[in-house]
């Protein structure tokens, strides 16, 4: 009997993700600049992941003989200032995007978490000095703090990632602070409390949980920022370093030749424009379904 | 309430945690550029005495920067140098940082508040726009005309605006401030171009400051006109639709004087705030700029120095960004309690 009511409960409860999910995806299907932007989000995680197989050349390899050549049928994209393609180079490129969002993402996004629900949950001091310190860390500009941490650090991807992990954790603290507030003395959690559930465990199994729709809608929007600073910090020179073929510095060598060779430095700034536009649309359609606020309002 | 009753006691406490506030977030930014600058992996003492120098001359150097001391106390006497307006000394220009910031200062100040100008001018229009025509074609094209500006590389768009502008159509003058016969011309008042060469009567030069400005100008514009009029569209969709709106439509009150009016004063406080966070943004959005068209400002310094591995210059401008960054952010909140009265009373 009782096993007999779990497993419908459970087959009830599928069914029901299904039919959420599936209501999810025709409304998310009503909104074309959130489905243009899903799919430049996938058409980039597909170039990652073929990157060879599209791409038509080494694009470590000079041709000298190719050097800042227009673009032809041989080099799409026309070649750089060592004769490398530019189309290939973009391919690859975009390995490295994916690579420094990746990082930045999967470690800004638990750190602001994990702080903001500690210091939702827990209140008093801990709540006051984290919050102190979260505000410090918005209130600086985040371009220049970043530089300022990787000229220190020394330039390269990884240091890059670092730098933007250290201005992109404070939205997430907030966010879940936030939340945290509001369900720290739910029914639920003060039914878990009683069950005997210590303040850990109702962090991270049942504060953190609720909080991941807005992080979702946070972390798409923030792809597109985090794109914008690497590829500045590219720019500059503190990204990726040469020969790696990363976007930002791609258009820092081309600078040289914009005005007789304009393709080697436009070509890869309209690659970040579209990728950082991509995330950007799918993050407006995200916060459209997602965020219980505008719903209401709607 | 208590509060009420003993008002000049309330807003007293109020300035002082208002201060408090500040103090704290500017000390935290002292802390972050100290620490930046103690993870450095050159060591201090040899980049000022050089590796051939005598031992003593190593110890000596050593001992005059506090290195010697635990940590708390040369955090300390940081702030305390800081305090006193000694920012360090720049290795490659081996002036104090705070003169040459202060040199360059101006410029990124003029560049930045034309560009706000121009990002107010259009943003605020735009975004009452969108809320009016809202889910119309006008909104859609303006949400648009956003994205890309919140999507877009802002120095990549400078080479392309130089490319364009410069190179093929010749509209506009090119990279720097001034053409190279027009520089010095004018004496150094303010520092600001357009300023300084007004006051002189060059007109010749104030116009070709213009025309080296415009470009980089409407490129920040554009930067701040993206998050301004996506403010002000949200704003604006909230106040059209209170009811003292319908009241105002009911008592047969113009479209225009509807929206104008009524909705856009009380929308008015909130855009106070959100113009002043943008003018932050446009302070680190000329860091960019500034490379981009060899503009003498603090951005052009700092990357500058960045090359010539100038730490102290780096982390001065770096410190002096955020301090007006800070102070422009706590600003915005005293002008959103002075023009909004319910803030006031709700606060406590």
């Amino acid at each position: 009997m009782s096993l007999e009511n779990q497993i419908d409960t459970r087959t009830a409860l599928r069914a029901a993700r299904i039919t959420e999910l599936k209501r999810f995806a025709a409304r998310f299907m009503r909104n074309p600049l959130g489905v243009l932007g899903l799919i430049i989000v996938l058409l980039l995680l597909f170039t990652a992941a073929f990157a060879p197989f599209l791409a038509t050349h080494d694009p470590y390899l000079p041709t000298l003989s190719a050097r800042l050549s227009a673009p032809n049928a041989e080099f799409w994209f026309g070649a750089d200032e060592l004769g490398r393609d530019i189309y290939s180079r973009l391919i690859y490129g975009s390995r490295l995007t994916l690579l420094i969002v990746g990082l930045v993402i999967v470690t800004s996004a638990p750190i602001g978490l994990v702080i903001g629900a500690v210091s939702g949950t827990a209140g008093g001091w801990v709540d006051a000095v984290f919050m102190r310190i979260t505000d410090v860390f918005l209130s600086i500009p985040k371009l220049l703090l970043a530089l300022a941490f990787v000229a220190a650090l020394g330039p390269g991807i990884v240091n890059a990632a670092l730098a933007i992990t250290l201005t992109a954790w404070p939205p997430y603290a907030r966010l879940a602070r936030a939340e945290a507030l509001v369900i720290r003395n739910s029914d639920f959690v003060n039914a878990v409390r009683l069950a005997g559930a210590s303040e850990a465990r109702i962090v991270f199994l049942h504060i953190i949980p609720m909080c991941l729709s807005s992080v979702i809608v946070r972390m798409t929007f923030d792809m597109a920022g985090i794109i914008l600073t690497a590829a500045g910090l590219g720019f500059i020179g503190l990204g990726a370093q040469p020969p790696l073929p990363e976007w930002g510095a791609m258009i820092s060598t081309g600078r040289k030749f914009i005005f007789d060779q304009w393709w080697v430095a436009t070509i890869p700034g309209a690659a970040i424009f579209v990728v950082s536009l991509g995330f950007n649309l799918l993050g407006d359609a995200l916060r459209d379904l997602l965020d219980p606020h505008l719903r209401q309002r709607n | 309430m208590p509060a009420t009753t003993n008002r000049p006691l309330r807003l007293f406490i109020d300035i002082g945690l208002w201060l408090l506030t500040v103090a704290i977030t500017l000390l935290g930014l002292a802390a972050l550029t100290f620490f930046i600058g103690r993870i450095l992996p050159i060591d201090p003492v040899l980049s000022i005495v050089g590796e051939k120098a005598l031992p003593e001359v190593y110890q000596r150097v050593y001992l005059e920067l506090g290195l010697d001391k635990p940590l708390w106390q040369q955090f300390i006497d940081y702030v305390i140098k800081l305090l006193r307006g000694d920012f360090g000394t720049s290795f490659s220009t081996s002036r104090p940082v705070l003169t040459d910031l202060l040199n360059f200062f101006p410029a990124t100040l003029e560049l930045s508040t034309i560009g706000l100008l121009i990002g107010v001018a259009l943003g605020v229009p735009m975004g009452v726009a969108s809320a009016y025509w809202h889910e119309k074609w006008p909104d859609h094209l303006i949400r648009i005309i956003g994205l890309v500006g919140y999507s877009v590389p802002v120095f990549w768009l400078g080479l392309v605006g130089l490319f364009v502008f410069y190179y093929l159509l010749d509209w506009v003058a090119g990279p720097g401030q001034l053409d190279v016969f027009y520089v010095g011309v004018v004496d150094r008042v303010t520092g600001m171009i357009l300023i300084d060469s007004a006051l002189a009567g060059e007109w010749d030069i104030f116009w070709n400051a213009v025309s080296h400005m415009i470009l980089p100008a409407l490129l920040l514009g554009y930067y701040s006109l993206a998050y301004i009029s996506r403010m002000t569209r949200s704003v604006m969709l909230d106040q059209l639709s209170r009811e003292y709106v319908l009241t105002a439509r009911l008592k047969g009150a113009s479209e225009f004087r509807v929206v104008m009016g009524h909705a856009l004063r009380n929308a008015a406080i909130p855009l106070v705030t959100v113009i002043a966070l943008s003018y932050g943004g446009l302070l680190e959005g000329s860091v960019l700029i500034e490379t981009i068209f060899s503009w003498p400002g603090i951005g052009n310094y700092i990357y500058s120095s960045l090359f010539a591995a100038d730490m102290n210059a780096v982390l001065g401008g770096t410190l002096l960004v955020g301090i007006v960054f800070v102070l422009l952010n706590m600003l915005s909140d005293v002008l959103y309690r002075v023009l909004d009265p319910r803030s006031r009373e709700l606060a406590k």
